[in-house]
């Protein structure tokens, strides 16, 4: 419970510092809608030669891109601001001062820091999401809602470890931000499903950098695609990768030695 | 003239070292660079694959040869200046330009061609590795190799004015991320990124026709593909150097009046 308090305050504070810079706002959602407008003209495009898209029917890419802006604007909310001011901080020392406080370090990390106006894109995402999924009508019943509620959690849990794991690199090695562009650029990947690409893509999107998990895998419950593997692969995953990076986050933290010292 | 030359060589040597340093940079760069056109290749190989072999004109393989040549022209002509001059006002930097006896953009061209010098041959070998993989139609005649010099120096060029007149914005605002975002679904749909053009509805190829892009990406590609008839190459050239022109009345009007109001920082 303390996490959600703790998260809620966070959350206060970067409100109140962002509300002085208003036109932000209106820049992030210019943003947002061209990159939204972008991606269904695109979709537009191609579904005027097809009807399907390796076995996908239009309304459910569609309800993949939801799903993509969803899941994108919750890293870009919490996980990726989180992280990046971990870099940081790692190399100019001011973690000392996380380290100080007496909360769990690595809670205070993954979200002290949160970039309000991405709220844009996960609402932009659930709104293109609750479309799809109004002209799917009856396919999606409740137990996909349900797998589905089940995999955007375990896909966020994956997404988290992983940036986590890469972030807590940065005690061994001082320059690990150009990891986490790899990330940024390999995630545009995940707004097409990831079974149109050629089986070594797939394996590297799936494992190297995990970005099926967060996008494909939640699209696939959905559309009840999801075979009882996936879902237990993600699951398991989900679960392994949570208590490794929690792991390897302590072992990074023995070796940070501060500012001064 | 000789000036000139020796600007443009010590700003190779500059950039070489400054690249070798960050090699990281240089690889992350590049996955950004293939991912796209590799993502739509695929995407439009299935939708021709699905559809009886072809989708218009286009065949499997001729999408691959597309996407694939569209790597190595946007690699040609591609910029990151708009980036780069909103960090040099808001920093203040611009000032140290401005002290120097030639014209700030001679530089930026020395820099953009020197880097390009280095990360070419990289690129040539992932469109190899590509062309393996995906086994591409690429069969132009050739003149149209020949052609395809002053077409892809004329496409370099323009593009290149056109991008260091819009990221003059940034004198007149700050927050340059919004304009850059729309000058690139702009250039996204317009020039032939995220498929041929031939493949849009005609009121969008009509649009295209009368902006620059196309002719500065779709229309390389579509002529080293082996697609065009030489009237259309002609045809293209042409548009090119209008477009040379507009872009260069562009670049002396814009620079007036931007560095008129700039005022650096600590100034």
């Amino acid at each position: 419970m303390s996490y959600l308090r703790l998260l809620g305050a966070f959350f206060r504070v970067s409100v109140l510092s962002e509300l002085a810079y208003r036109v932000n706002f209106f820049v992030q959602l210019f943003q947002s809608l061209l990159e939204l407008a972008t991606a269904i003209a695109g979709l537009a495009v191609i579904f005027t030669y097809t009807n399907t898209l390796g076995g996908w029917r239009p309304d459910e890419v569609l309800a993949l891109v939801g799903v993509y802006f969803l899941v994108g604007g919750l890293i870009g909310l919490v996980i990726q601001p989180g992280m990046a001011q971990l870099i940081d901080s790692v190399r100019d020392g001011t973690l000392d001062f996380t380290l100080t406080k007496p909360e769990d370090a690595q809670l205070l990390v993954s979200v002290g820091h949160v970039e309000i106006w991405k709220l844009i894109d996960i609402v932009l995402g659930a709104s293109v999401l609750a479309s799809a999924l109004l002209r799917l009508g009856e396919r999606v019943g409740w137990s996909q809602a349900a797998l589905f509620g089940a995999m955007l959690l375990a896909g966020g849990a994956i997404i988290y470890s992983f940036w986590l794991m890469l972030a807590t690199l940065s005690f061994w090695f001082v320059r690990v931000e150009n990891i986490l562009e790899i990330f940024r650029s390999m995630y545009e990947a995940g707004r097409w499903p990831v079974s149109l690409y050629p089986g070594w893509l797939r394996f590297a999107l799936t494992f190297v950098v995990p970005v099926a998990f967060a996008t494909t895998v939640p699209a696939e419950a959905l559309t009840g695609r999801l075979s009882s593997q996936t879902l237990l692969g993600a699951a398991l995953l989900a679960v392994a990768l949570l208590v490794v990076s929690r792991l390897f986050w302590r072992v990074g933290l023995r070796q940070y030695s501060g500012t001064s010292a | 003239m000789r000036g000139l030359a020796q600007l443009y060589a010590q700003q190779f040597k500059t950039t070489f070292a400054a690249m070798v340093q960050y090699r990281a940079s240089l690889v992350i760069w590049m996955i950004a660079q293939v991912l796209e056109p590799l993502v739509y290749l695929i995407v439009w190989s299935t939708v021709a694959s699905g559809s009886g072999g072809s989708v218009g004109d286009y065949t499997t393989r001729a999408f691959a040869g597309y996407f694939i040549l569209l790597l190595l022209v946007n690699h040609v002509s591609y910029t990151w200046i708009m980036y780069e001059y909103e960090y040099r006002i808001r920093e203040g930097l611009l000032s140290f330009a401005l002290l120097k006896p030639v014209h700030p953009i001679h530089a930026d061209i020395a820099e953009n061609l020197s880097s390009k010098g280095i990360t070419t041959p990289f690129m040539l070998v992932v469109a190899g590795g590509l062309a393996l993989i995906f086994q591409p139609l690429i069969t132009p005649a050739p003149w149209a190799l020949l052609a395809s010099v002053p077409v892809l120096a004329l496409a370099f060029l323009v593009r290149f004015l056109l991008e260091w007149a819009l990221a003059q914005v940034a004198f007149w605002t700050t927050r340059v991320s919004a304009t850059n975002q729309a000058y690139f679904v702009l250039v996204l749909f317009l020039s032939g990124q995220i498929a041929p053009l031939t493949l849009f509805p005609w009121p969008i190829q009509a649009v295209a026709a009368v902006l620059p892009f196309r002719w500065l990406i779709g229309f390389p590609v579509e002529l080293l593909l082996g697609r065009l008839t030489p009237a259309q190459a002609l045809t293209g050239l042409g548009a090119q150097a209008v477009w040379l022109v507009i872009s260069l009345a562009l670049v002396r009007w814009v620079w007036r009046a931007g560095v008129r109001i700039y005022s650096a920082v600590g100034a």
